[in-house]
């Protein structure tokens, strides 16, 4: 017995770990990778330090958008209710 | 103290209360009572769901003990706090329509139903049941804490009597509600959370004159508040990157998050769901810890951490604001309590109660029993609280992580690994709490990372190598998974 759900939610499983990595190097590089050098020489975007607005601004805004259209285009809608009940 | 703040506080629990007595009635007419009582008989909708996910997860830390630390370590902080934006998407993704299927195959009601049927085992039943009990009574004290020290320095009451305002207010309307108005209590509070959020940061960039002028001020006191690396210069990468593990990814592990999962309607209500859920987890975070950071011109010279967001509102916003933003975090601390008194009740109800002392209790017994149970739980909290522990984040942060060692790989493996069996699952349950438990205790940032980091990656392999070792004993097993 296979359920063709489960191929559904294995896949949308496994598009969750993929999207943690990718809000993890976002993260993780802008933070670290424009934030590593001397407080006094950082750059300001709309008047935060250029690596807290891209890391933790325009990354979260980034993500939510990636989310919605990852919603949107490969997560499918499937009935919870197991067919043979009948509920 | 002022009237116009204590007033948008007193309808917030009034509204609270007309909730509680509305699902009571949904109680009443119920045909299945304990799915009704400890899971709102599974009809959440998206909105409800994200709202009851995020109102859970986000707790007192969240307003009160997280902006103070950001207020004395700076913008590292904010970078720290941005690791929990997963919770809002990764937990219903990873438990996703794979536990809402089997979940209801199962008939499960709670998370230990789930696991009882999977691995067929008293011993991972009895643990989970003492490890939920245990670790969420102790989240739950240091909740009641909060709210009471809360409602203390709103009001100017004294810690007891705020203590039983808080707790009554949450008593009665999780005992004669259920899950039902918990969820919708949890709706109401994390919309207030959000809300509050916003005006609050609104008021405080106003209040200090823009972000630019706030930026300068910060960097003449100190350039390193401006930095990833925190004030002392002490948030290193590896550390901060481990918080991934424990406020991030590692959320699945939580009992109280997990039963969510099983409890919504349709897949359409959990796909809205992840993108509400992640917008508004995102906002409380980002804004709430970036609050506690740029009050610290706006406010300077505040030695308690935990006094920084309620100061800040009661001076940087018109009274009647104030109350509402006020209400934020006990809306905060109400929405976490309320889902652990909710858990641990049907851990004592259903999995020990229901399974092994009376299993052919009747109808009436058993809405007897939750009854009565919940509010003995309730009231043994009250009883501890009055004496009360503190560093509200610690100890919050404690219960959070040796939890999610004990329940995230039998959790995960056990949905998504059909060799994953009984042994593997108590072998990875103890290892991960007695590592949890020994690392903190003896050898705390072990590595320069968080303490959760070895016990969860620890059993992840002690879980699977004693699957395998012992997986010729289950060649004939037939699995629903």
């Amino acid at each position: 017995m296979k359920d063709q759900r489960f191929k559904i939610a294995h896949r949308e499983a496994l598009i969750g770990i993929g999207l943690v990595i990718i809000n993890f190097a976002i993260w993780f590089g802008f933070a670290y990778g424009l934030g590593a050098g001397d407080p006094a020489d950082y750059s300001y975007v709309f008047g935060f330090p250029a690596w807290f607005f891209y890391s933790c601004i325009a990354g979260t805004g980034f993500m939510i958008l990636l989310i919605w259209i990852v919603m949107k285009l490969f997560f499918k809608e499937v009935p919870f209710d197991d067919e043979e009940e009948g509920r | 103290m002022h009237w116009q703040v204590v007033f948008p506080l007193l309808l917030f629990l009034i509204i609270i209360f007309g909730i509680g007595i509305w699902a009571n009635k949904h109680i009443r007419s119920s045909d299945s009572f304990l799915q009704e009582y400890f899971l709102g008989g599974r009809e959440m909708g998206g909105f409800i769901l994200a709202m009851t996910m995020i109102a859970t997860y986000g707790s007192a830390s969240s307003f009160i003990g997280g902006p103070g630390v950001a207020y004395t370590k700076g913008l590292g902080w904010v970078l720290l706090a941005m690791a929990q934006l997963p919770a809002g998407y990764f937990v219903l993704m990873i438990l996703g329509k794979k536990f809402a299927i089997i979940a209801r195959r199962y008939q499960a009601i709670t998370l230990i139903d789930f696991l009882r049927e999977r691995y067929k085992s008293h011993v991972i039943v009895i643990l989970s049941a003492i490890s939920i009990i245990v670790f969420l009574f102790s989240a739950m004290m240091a909740q009641w804490v909060g709210g009471a020290r809360l409602i203390e320095s709103l009001t100017g009451l004294n810690y007891t009597t705020a203590l039983f305002i808080f707790a009554i207010s949450v008593l009665v309307y999780v005992i004669i509600g259920g899950f039902r108005a918990v969820a919708l209590t949890d709706t109401v509070q994390g919309s207030i959370m959000v809300i509050g959020t916003v005006i609050l940061l609104i008021g405080t960039i106003v209040a200090g004159g823009g972000i630019d002028n706030i930026m300068a001020s910060l960097v003449a006191e100190n350039p390193n508040f401006v930095s990833p690396f925190g004030a002392e210069g002490d948030l290193t990468p590896l550390y901060v990157s481990t918080f991934w593990i424990l406020i991030g990814v590692g959320v699945v592990g939580l009992p109280q998050i997990a039963v969510r999962a099983m409890s919504y309607k349709d897949s359409k209500s959990m796909h809205q769901a992840i993108i509400i859920g992640t917008i508004a987890i995102g906002t409380i975070m980002f804004g709430m810890h970036l609050i506690g950071v740029l009050a610290r011109p706006v406010l300077p010279g505040i030695d308690i951490g935990d006094k920084v967001m309620p100061l800040l509102t009661l001076k940087v916003l018109p009274p009647f604001l104030a109350g509402i933003v006020l209400a934020a975090p006990m809306a905060a601390t109400m929405s976490t309590v309320n889902a652990l008194l909710m858990l641990v009740s049907s851990t004592v109800v259903k999995d020990i109660y229901l399974h092994y002392m009376k299993p052919k209790a009747s109808n009436a017994e058993i809405k007897r029993a939750s009854f009565v149970v919940t509010t003995v739980i309730g009231l043994a909290v009250i009883v501890f609280a009055l004496n009360p522990p503190d560093l509200l984040v610690w100890l919050n942060l404690f219960a959070f992580g040796g939890l999610e060692a004990v329940f995230i790989w039998t959790v995960i493996l056990g949905l998504y690994w059909k060799k994953a069996n009984k042994y593997g699952a108590i072998a990875s349950m103890i290892s991960g709490m007695s590592l949890y438990i020994t690392i903190d205790r003896f050898y705390p940032s072990v590595f320069g990372m968080h303490t959760v980091t070895i016990p969860i990656v620890a059993s992840f392999f002690i879980f699977v190598i004693v699957s395998l070792a012992t997986s010729h004993k289950f060649k004939d097993e037939q699995l629903m998974i």
